[in-house]
């Protein structure tokens, strides 16, 4: 059974991503997509995934991979990164220094009815990520830590993986653009606006 | 990552097309080439490999290579996958992104279960193959000779941008040989 975090959904995922805009964000389908067009108050600069589940690591790392002189954050929850873990090897493969990783892991599935995850089971992705080989891995559960995972997500010179350990608990929906064209094109057309060389 | 060819590496290649066709994804604006591996992938993957203008991404599973290859897209590049049919089945979860968001997307596919195949195992998913890309929303390129690679790689190209569809080139069996095991 896991232990109770002391953090507040929202605050803590304010305090580390700290400046949305510095990111390209893409999120993972559930809860972490409310979080993050809440965050972002439905940027530009954020790819809202809502299915799909086990992408967002991926395609963050071709994102990544494609715009090095930009820094992207992932964020998805424990439920979207267990269905791909393989990502977390591949991404650590290439090492893309422009890569972070944010982990919401509150141990549920919470949009399916507040089933417990393998996270709530024993498995620790934080372990998971230093074994496929993430230079940094850490996990943010106490207010004291979120100094340290702030800085490590903005660490533009090394890809990064923070986990931070939540309470099973969801945060309030909030609304934003499921359809898939206008995503597409609100995402490139902003990221093209915003890089002079880009084709 | 930068998408200019300068030139196609000088790797010893084993089949006649396999460099003029990495060098029409080069031209085309192709700059990440993920894959699992296939003997029938084995050129282009290494001339990824040595290509310092193109990024080599092996992967541990198929579905990842389609997402990254929608990430390139939003990241205002591209990739194409290359997979075996052995791999298609674990691609469909992902091909649900291409479909709803239509992203333009490009894979490369070595058939099983076809032209002379020896090895049972094969049939079930080298079958399953093109329907499966098919429902998912894919058209798919047939190249069953040496002579159609080249033409086929171009036509996908065009179909894909400005064509706007998601292609699979299937590289079939009686292309490629069938294999011992």
């Amino acid at each position: 059974m896991r232990k109770s975090s002391e953090l507040t959904r929202t605050a803590a995922l304010a305090a580390v991503v700290d400046d949305p805009d510095r990111y390209l964000i893409v999120c993972g389908l559930g809860t972490a997509a409310f979080d993050a067009s809440r965050l972002t108050g439905n940027g530009a600069n954020l790819f809202p995934i809502d299915g799909a589940m086990g992408c967002a690591v991926p395609v963050g790392l071709g994102l990544a991979l494609a715009r090095p002189e930009r820094q992207v954050l992932v964020m998805t929850g424990d439920g979207e990164l267990l269905m791909n873990l393989g990502a977390l090897s591949t991404a650590s493969a290439q090492a893309p220094a422009n890569l972070s990783v944010l982990v919401l892991d509150n141990g549920t599935w919470g949009l399916t009815g507040g089933q417990r995850t393998h996270t709530a089971m024993g498995t620790d992705l934080t372990a998971v990520a230093a074994g496929c080989g993430f230079p940094v891995a850490l996990t943010v559960s106490r207010e004291a830590e979120l100094e340290a995972g702030r800085a490590a997500l903005a660490d533009d010179s090394r890809l990064t993986f923070v986990r931070l350990e939540l309470n099973p608990e969801d945060p309030e929906p909030y609304p934003f653009e499921r359809h898939g064209p206008p995503i597409r094109k609100r995402f490139r057309d902003a990221l093209a606006a915003a890089s002079p060389s880009a084709p | 990552m930068t998408s200019t060819p300068t030139q196609t590496p000088a790797v010893a290649t084993t089949r006649p097309w396999s460099k003029p066709a990495y060098r029409l994804l080069r031209e085309a604006g192709y700059t990440q080439f993920a894959y699992v591996p296939d003997a029938g992938h084995r050129d282009l993957i290494e001339l990824a490999h040595a290509d310092p203008g193109a990024v080599a991404v092996p992967l541990t599973t198929e579905e990842e290579g389609v997402a990254l290859c929608a990430g390139a897209d939003l990241g205002l590049t591209k990739g194409v996958l290359l997979m075996q049919s052995s791999g298609v089945g674990n691609t469909i979860n992902m091909l649900s992104l291409i479909a709803h968001c239509q992203f333009p997307f490009l894979t490369l596919v070595t058939l099983r279960g076809d032209f002379g195949e020896q090895n049972p195992w094969q049939y079930a998913m080298g079958r399953a193959s093109q329907p499966v890309l098919e429902e998912m929303g894919l058209i798919c390129l047939r190249a069953e000779r040496e002579e159609d690679v080249v033409p086929t790689v171009e036509a996908s190209l065009g179909m894909v941008e400005p064509g706007g569809r998601a292609v699979a080139v299937l590289l079939t069996q009686r292309l490629l040989g069938a294999k011992k095991f």
